[in-house]
Parts: C-alpha cells; structure tokens; sequence
C-alpha cells in the first residue's frame, strides 16, 4: 500500500500549504504596515515622538510646513488649521492649532487620520503631541481646539523644502459604540 | 446463502454506473464529475453571458435606457464573478477531471470521495451567489475586484453572502486542487516519468500548486472584510487605522496567480491539439514546461502592476513595469513553440485546430496590449478605461474560453462515442470567431480615446465603437446556442468515433475505446512512448 501512504502524505503536505497560506494572507497586514512605517510609504507618520534634547537644530534652512483639512464623505463637521502653512527652522520644536466643531444636533466621535506628502518626508515629520494619537467626542455644537506640536528633523533631504501634513476626519460614532457594546 | 447471493449481486453494482439521480449524486466516478463540472460550467456560461448581454444592450446608445446605474453595476460584478469562478474555473476542473487520469494511466482520481464534494459545493455557492440579486440593496454592485471601502462600509447587505460564496468556491478549488496534485504525483502508469506526462497534465499540476496558494489567500482577504464589516476590525478602514490600499495588495497577490489559473490550462490543451492537427510532434516540449513553471513563479512577484495609479514610489513603479515585462518571455516561447508545430506540419482545419489558431493568434493580441498595460507612463492613460477591459477580454474569451470549446469538440468524440457535426462546429467557430472581434476589438479604440470602463453611460464621441461592440457581443452570446445543439446531437448520435478519433492524435486516452468506458485502465498501461503529443 505504498500509493495510499505516498497519497495521505501528499495530501497532508498540501493541507498545510493551504493553511499556512491563509496565515500568510494575514502574515501581509502587518507586513504591509512595516515596509510602509520603514519606507514612509503611503505617507505614513509614526506616534508620538519623545523629545531627546539632542536633536539638533539647523538654522541655516526653513521648511514650510502646509496644513491640510479634509472630512471623509460623511462627516458633517467643521474642521480648519489656525493658520495654513508655517515656515519652521529644522530642529525646533512648532505648536499649530486646529479648530473643529460638531455642526450637528447629536453627540459624535471624531478621528483625524494624518498623511504626509512627499513621502519621503514622512520619516522626518515627529510629532511629541497630536490629536490624532486619539479620538475626539463632541457635543452637539461643541467646538475644540486642537494642538499639534512637531518637529521637523533636520536631518530632512536637503531638496524637501515644502512638505504637507494632510488630515481627514473620520466619523467613528458607530465603530465607538460598537465596541462599548 | 442469502448473504451470498447479496454480496454477488453488490459486486455486479461496480461495474456500471448507478441508475437515476443518484448517479450523479453519489458519484465518485472522475468521468461522472468530469461531466459535472462541464455542465455546471456551461450553465454558469450562459447566466454570466445574459449579465453581459445586459451590460451591452444599455451600452448599445448614450444614455439610460434598459437598466438603471445601480442594476448596470450589479451586472459587471456578476458577470465577472460568475465568469471567473463559475464558468472558465470549473470547466478547467472538470477537463481534468476527464481527462488526467486518462493521460497519466490511472484507474480514477486520488480521493474519488473529496472529488464528489468539491462538485456538489459548487452549486450552493453560486445558488447563494445568484440568490443575492433577489435580496433587498441588490446584488454585489462593487466590481469583480470588489475593493474595499466599497465592498465594506459601502456595500449593499448582500456582501455577506458574496463572502461566503466566496469561501465555499474556494473551499471547493482547494480541494480540487489537492486532488489534482495528489493523482498526478502518485497515480501515473508505472514507467511514466514526470517529463513523459502530457502538457495538459503538466500544466494542470502546476495550476493546481497555483491555486492552493492563493486561493488561501483569497479567503483570507474576505474573511478580513467579513471581520470589518461584522465584527468591528478596521483592516481596510482608514478610519480605524486600515488602509484600503492594503486591500488591494492583498487582493491581488491572489488576483495575478488567478489570471493565469485561468490560462495554464489553457496552454496545455492547446499544446495537445495543434500538434495532433500539424501532424508532427510538440515543438520543445520541455521548453513548455519551463515556460509554464516560469509564468507561475513570476505570477507571485508582479501583482502591483494592477495598481501603478494608487501611489507606488517610483522604484516599486519601475520595478514591477520590469517583472511584468519578463513575463512575455515565457509566453513568447510558448507562441513560437506552437507556430513552430504547425511549421511545414501536414495541417487540416477541424474545428478544434480552427479554435486553437486562433486562440494562438487573439491570445497573442491580448498578450501584447497587456504589455502596453505593462509601461507605466502609458498604464496611467490605460488605466480604468476600455482598454483594458479590452485586453483581459482578448486574454479570457478567445484565451481560456476558445481553448475550452476546442477541448470540448477535440475529446467530444471520446466522451460519447460520436462524432460532432463538423460542419455545424466550424459555423460555430466562425460566427464565434467573428461575434468575439467585432466586440472586443473597438474596445480597444474607446478605452484609449478615454471611455472608463464599469459606467452605464457615455460620452457621445464612443457612441459609434459602443454599437458595433453590442452588435458583436449578441452575435457571439447567442452563437452559444449553437455550440449548445452540437453538444446535445452528438450526445445523441452521430458518426461513430473510432478509439484514435484523430489520425495524428497521441497521448494514453487515445488507446481506449470510445465513447471511453465507465472504468479504464484499471490495469496500467504499458506502452509509454506516445504518451505525450
């Protein structure tokens, strides 16, 4: 009966590739998020930074940072930066604010997901405070201000002169809820 | 003596197959499953062909006129869901299911028992898949390719039904797969080595490998989607920190591997007709098996050259424009090996060699509009628009579809002991060959004049192209009818086959009877110097 052994070891080898291979599927999400926080692709910015005083400053150069707003398809909130670019010396630490303000009748969550563009930049960008680090729950009509403080490395490619750090707000009430239930 | 006479008579039951439905039920026969599969296939053809006979008719003129844009993308995702999974996928396994144990000398398939399964869970998979058009928010309405965030937050609440259909199919080719693999490397004739198998086999055992690979990996991708949309995961959801980007690499690591799922098959029937019809033996028989086992391998490394528009940093750009391109090498060997065949070969045109020219010739087409697709500055024109609807259509219809037909009418004989209506099988041909150009080729023309692919309605400029491509969809979809009354009048009569049906044709299952009996080989063979064309 060698063929029945040869058969229920091949098909125990298969099975195996099939299970390993719906792992693998799963294996690509974490996978994916690596290679994007390693590369900055997808714009993709860390958490929060930790400050270590030794970051050095680079007087001789500005970059302007611009501050983008923008509200997922759904969310019927206002949101808007203080100011809508900043020139920042490399090195030093930078306080922007952003205003956001529940237009509706009923309590909501907020979530700001941030982007920054070129790419390449994103690995530059370290933020010690962001309010996208957390979620925001606003009362009906109430309005928050939103500080993000930021450091812009120095160690920026010299041809990045310009960079742009993009917001979109999220309406998360329901995921909220959901998981309090 | 009762008992004895029982046992007798249990034993008399093997020989034949069961009588009424239970047959089929039951089977575990690779020729009864075989059957199966060919029909269920079939059926699933003409209900994703009415789908895209849909599509056509409200594409016939500018404007809305038959459906409305939400029924208009229920129609495309359907039609490519059914077409992919349910009409070119089975057929394949039911072509093997004939047809390996025959070309390897074996006496059936590996797990007769799990054969008869992976059948009977189709069925319920695309009767679930079917049902959703009756269901309130419509049928899955978010492309084949059912990219989050659309097949997530905005799906209609069919979607989880489309999910598990889509495990259940998955499930199903997994397990036919398994079989595959396991009957081909334990169950050939003794003396058949691996390089003596037919290229059919060959190819099949490699898109087994493929598809346990990644159909895995498919039903991974749906069950995160089930996670986000039931369970409050956020895999592809940007608002809980996903990414739909994500998605899409997932998707179509599977996706690529997929596409040529659907053609390796394809590769090897072909492989075993144009010589059997030149005459002459495979031209670099062992270069096809390298070029196979290439193309899958490269299948797994090129997947984001479906989504060059996402974002990708120019050296991920560049690099998968380079891997792509690679892939025209191999196919390039299999193009000329064929041509190389019919070089100076004593030719005729029956049906099945007519279907295999020109599927050598469109297939070709499809393979250089892909490489087009392939360059990425271009590809950002390309992109979404009729151009590449055009391009996988010249790479599935008169790819993997003709390759099926010509199958059909090249075994046909074997199967039932007649002969098809040759002069009927070539109007077929023609009327096909004919439908499946004048629709797809004025694609080509509309996608890069810009007309983007999955919209109900158009710009008046690709009016007059859109015409013509309806006037050739009716013409082929309704030519299947005619494929339809071949297949039926040769199963009832005809010209008797002979057991070699074709004068050059070679390979073990030419050296039984036909119509082929319910059991063969249930002795190997032993002549293995023809084994392969």
């Amino acid at each position: 009966m060698l063929e029945a052994q040869g058969k229920k070891r091949g098909v125990f080898k298969l099975v195996s590739v099939v299970v390993g291979m719906f792992a693998f599927g799963f294996l690509l999400v974490p996978l994916y998020d690596i290679v994007c926080e390693v590369t900055g692709f997808n714009g993709k910015t860390g958490g929060a930074y930790q400050e270590t005083g030794k970051e050095g400053v680079d007087e001789s150069r500005l970059v302007t940072v611009q501050f983008l707003t923008n509200k997922n398809a759904n969310m019927p909130w206002s949101f808007r930066p203080e100011v809508r670019s900043v020139h920042v010396v490399p090195g030093i630490l930078n306080e922007a604010n952003f205003i956001v303000r529940n237009e509706t009748n009923v309590t909501m969550v907020g979530k700001a997901i941030p982007s920054v563009t070129p790419f390449k930049a994103a690995d530059y960008l370290h933020k010690t405070e962001c309010f996208c680090f957390e979620s925001q729950k606003l009362e009906k009509g109430e309005e928050l201000n939103m500080p993000l403080r930021f450091i812009v490395d120095r160690d920026i490619p010299a041809d990045v002169n310009l960079l742009t750090l993009s917001y979109t707000l999220y309406d998360i009430t329901s995921s909220v809820q959901l998981a309090i239930r | 003596m009762n008992a004895v006479v029982e046992e007798h008579h249990d034993e008399h039951h093997d020989h034949g197959p069961a009588k009424g439905i239970t047959r089929w039920l039951y089977t575990t026969n690779h020729k009864d499953i075989g059957t199966l599969y060919l029909w269920f296939s079939f059926a699933m053809f003409f209900v994703g062909g009415i789908c895209a006979l849909g599509i056509r008719a409200e594409l016939f003129q500018p404007g809305l006129q038959i459906v409305q844009p939400e029924v208009f993308n229920q129609l495309t995702t359907m039609h490519g869901l059914i077409m992919v999974f349910g009409a070119v996928m089975p057929a394949f396994v039911g072509l093997a299911n004939w047809l390996v144990p025959m070309m390897i000398g074996a006496p059936d398939m590996a797990l007769p028992r799990m054969n008869n399964y992976s059948f009977w869970i189709l069925p319920f998979a695309f009767g679930m898949l079917i049902s959703t058009f009756l269901m309130e928010g419509g049928a899955p309405n978010y492309g084949w390719t059912f990219y989050a965030p659309l097949s997530t937050e905005y799906a209609p609440p069919s979607v989880t039904f489309f999910i598990f259909a889509v495990h259940l199919m998955g499930i199903s080719s997994i397990m036919g797969s398994i079989n595959v693999i396991v009957t081909i490397l334990n169950m050939r004739a003794p003396g058949m080595t691996l390089m003596q198998m037919p290229l059919f086999v060959w190819t099949w055992l490699i898109t087994a490998y493929l598809l346990i690979a990644v159909m895995p990996v498919l039903a991974g991708v749906v069950t995160m989607m089930l996670m986000d949309i039931h369970f409050g995961t956020a895999f592809f959801s940007a608002a809980g920190g996903g990414d739909p980007v994500l998605f899409q690499h997932v998707f179509w690591f599977f996706g690529h591997p997929e596409v040529y799922i659907m053609i390796l098959p394809a590769f090897g029937i072909i492989s075993a007709i144009i010589p059997t019809f030149a005459r002459k033996k495979l031209f670099g028989y062992d270069s096809m098996v390298y070029a196979t086992a290439s193309i899958a391998f490269l299948s797994f490394i090129v997947w984001a050259h479906h989504m060059f528009t996402v974002g990708i940093p120019l050296a991920g750009e560049l690099y998968f424009m380079y891997a792509t391109m690679v892939i025209a090498v191999p196919t390039g060997v299999k193009v000329f090996n064929w041509v190389a065949t019919m070089w100076q070969g004593s030719m005729t045109f029956e049906t099945p060699m007519l279907f295999a020219i020109a599927f050598v010739i469109l297939f070709t087409i499809g393979g250089f509009s892909g490489i087009m697709l392939s360059i990425v500055p271009a590809d950002f024109q390309y992109h979404d628009t009729y151009f590449v609807v055009a391009h996988f259509h010249y790479v599935l219809v008169p790819g993997s579809i003709f390759s099926i037909m010509a199958a059909v009418y090249y075994w046909l004989p074997k199967w039932t002991g007649n002969m098809y209506d040759e002069t009927l099988g070539k109007t077929h041909f023609w009327l096909s060959f004919i439908g499946i150009n004048v629709t797809f080729f004025p694609q080509h023309f509309i996608g890069l004049a810009g007309m983007p692919r999955r919209i109900p309605d158009y710009a008046l400029q690709f009016a007059d192209w859109n015409m013509v491509s309806s006037c050739g969809a009716f013409l082929f979809g309704f030519s299947q009818l005619l494929f339809l009354f071949i297949i039926l009048k040769c199963i009832r009569g005809g010209e008797r086959a002979t057991e070699k049906v074709w004068e050059g044709a070679r390979g073990l299952e030419w050296t039984i009877a036909s119509p082929a009996p319910y059991h063969t080989f249930s002795t190997p063979p032993k002549d293995m110097a023809d084994a392969h064309g």
